[in-house]
């Protein structure tokens, strides 16, 4: 694997034959194998349904996987969380309103055992960071949902997490602040120099943002394509329109079709079998 | 990406004194008119129709028997009121302690909820002879048993509904930081439950006055304010039973009132609670 910033090699996430079967009895996932090295930008995308978001909480150690194994820096995915080896970021920003913002962003500061000083010095930092400064004192219903989403992005950065797992961070957000937001993004990725899986549904996004786009297909989740995104790094808004962005645009959204096609297919067999 | 400079909504700023007065006046006011209303219909309307006075005193005569007794009332409301604050204190402390437990462990709150609903059912004024029988009718302490037993329902559900009502990917959020259960609570699921938890603390301030002067219908000390309306009621001295049942409301509202203040001091980060 050599796709990462630095090119480096080192794996940081290593999931072998992971699945998912819910109690409902619903297969959310099957046989996914994916390594991920260090300083990837790695994006998960696919339809609803393909568990996307579930691989990314069974890598953060927030659901177990009913088979296979996760590594997260070569420790299982339990003590790479006790180790406060991964940051955060959901869709909805998930801040907590009775905290300021700085309050928020030294929130996992607080609970690693960091000393006020150091917290707040980190605070300045990441506010800085996510060009916030000034912001610290307001609570979050004050500000703009792109603000609260960067708040939320300091605050799973503020630990210095190796790998940041973000759920569809900008999908609530009109396409301006998300395409400003994707930018910003790629500059933090690039400073901070962690690792990161990130789930969309936007192809144009994934291909602009990432290192290696991972296409998943539903019914039972798994990987059906992985496309190595080979555009000049750093990205800037003018990647957008580089010839090689929309080939890669055309040939995710020929796999997602695929993999649509196919669904279509085995759900036609299952009703011939449930037929005769 | 450049909005350096401070553009969200910014926090309306204190403004004079005067201006902050003039402007709760104003609130106040559609509230006052209708009170002011009430009170000259009320006081009318006695001398319009000819209803017995001693029946239905006018407003202005149960202020005069107010302020000639105002000692022996006031004196007799701080009384009950001691009794509504200590029994509103254990029932509503007993029930934040029980709504923390029952919400830590889920499985004890399937199985012990159903009797907290079924406690809520007691008629309290079936149970406030009992409770005197039980304590002494003329200690302190029935009363507050019979006012800690009317605040702890109220209290208890909201707490058990505000801790358990945090939304998923707040919990999922902590856990991400490796907190623990002690540390999910103590700074997300209590937080987030306060203002469901100051609800119920306020409608319990008043309950907590209504069990009081309820449990001393039922036999109290002479300085009890319950026992002097109830004796004032039975000698047809309404005038004087009107003023107790008013000075029973300011200690109510006041109760409330003071309870309200330290939810604002204490909620200033919810959007609607703050100025």
């Amino acid at each position: 694997m050599n796709r990462g910033l630095d090119g480096g090699s080192q794996t940081v996430v290593a999931i072998s034959d992971v699945g998912k079967t819910f109690q409902a009895g619903t297969t959310a996932l099957s046989g996914i194998d994916l390594e991920i090295g260090k300083r990837e930008f790695v994006s998960l995308i696919g339809p609803s349904g393909c568990g996307k978001s579930t691989l990314l909480r069974i890598i953060g150690d927030l659901i177990e996987p009913s088979t296979g194994s996760v590594l997260v820096n070569g420790k299982t995915a339990n003590q790479a969380r006790r180790d406060h080896d991964y940051g955060i970021v959901f869709q909805e920003a998930v801040l907590y309103d009775w905290r300021t913002v700085a309050r928020n962003i030294s929130l996992p500061l607080e609970l690693a055992g960091w000393d006020r000083r150091r917290r707040s010095a980190r605070v300045g930092e990441m506010l800085e960071l996510v060009e916030l400064t000034g912001f610290g004192d307001h609570h979050p219903w004050q500000l703009s949902g792109g603000m609260q989403q960067r708040v939320a992005i300091a605050r799973a950065l503020s630990f210095d997490p190796s790998l940041l797992l973000m759920d569809e961070p900008f999908g609530a957000l009109d396409e301006m602040t998300r395409e400003r937001l994707n930018l910003e993004l790629l500059r933090i990725w690039e400073a901070s120099g962690s690792t990161i899986v990130f789930v969309t549904h936007s192809i144009a996004e994934a291909v602009f943002l990432s290192t290696r786009v991972i296409v998943m297909s539903a019914r039972p989740g798994r990987i059906s394509r992985v496309v190595p995104i080979d555009l000049p790094q750093p990205r800037r808004a003018s990647s957008r329109e580089n010839p090689r962005f929309f080939e890669y645009v055309t040939e995710i959204r020929e796999a997602l079709h695929l993999g649509a096609d196919l669904d279509r297919q085995v759900a036609a067999a299952d009703e011939e079998v449930r037929a005769q | 990406m450049s909005s350096v400079q401070p553009t969200a909504i910014q926090p309306r700023r204190p403004g004079l004194l005067a201006n902050r007065i003039g402007r709760r006046v104003w609130d106040w006011l559609p509230a006052l008119v209708v009170l002011a209303v009430i009170f000259a219909a009320w006081q009318e309307s006695i001398d319009l129709f000819h209803i017995k006075k001693f029946l239905a005193p006018q407003p202005t005569t149960i202020a005069s028997t107010f302020w000639t007794d105002r000692g022996q009332l006031l004196r007799a409301g701080w009384f009950t009121f001691q009794e509504a604050l200590g029994g509103y204190a254990i029932g509503c402390g007993l029930a934040l302690v029980v709504g923390l437990v029952l919400a830590r462990w889920r499985g004890l709150g399937r199985a012990l909820l159903p009797y907290a609903i079924a406690a809520n059912a007691i008629p309290i004024i079936a149970f406030a002879p009992i409770a005197d029988a039980w304590f002494s009718p003329f200690s302190k302490t029935s009363k507050m048993v019979i006012a800690a037993v009317l605040c702890f329902f109220p209290v208890l559900v909201n707490t058990l509904r505000g801790l358990t009502s945090v939304r998923p990917s707040s919990i999922e959020l902590m856990r991400s930081y490796a907190a623990g259960e002690v540390e999910i609570f103590r700074r997300v699921r209590i937080p987030s439950a306060l203002p469901f938890v100051f609800t119920a603390l306020k409608i319990s301030s008043v309950l907590a006055m209504i069990g009081a002067i309820v449990g001393e219908y039922f036999g109290g000390d002479f300085n009890a304010l319950g026992v002097l309306i109830n004796s004032k009621s039975s000698t047809f001295d309404f005038k004087e039973a009107w003023a107790g049942i008013a000075v029973a409301c300011a200690f109510g509202i006041a109760f409330y009132l003071a309870v309200a203040l330290v939810e604002r001091l204490s909620l200033r980060w919810v959007p609607s609670t703050s100025e």
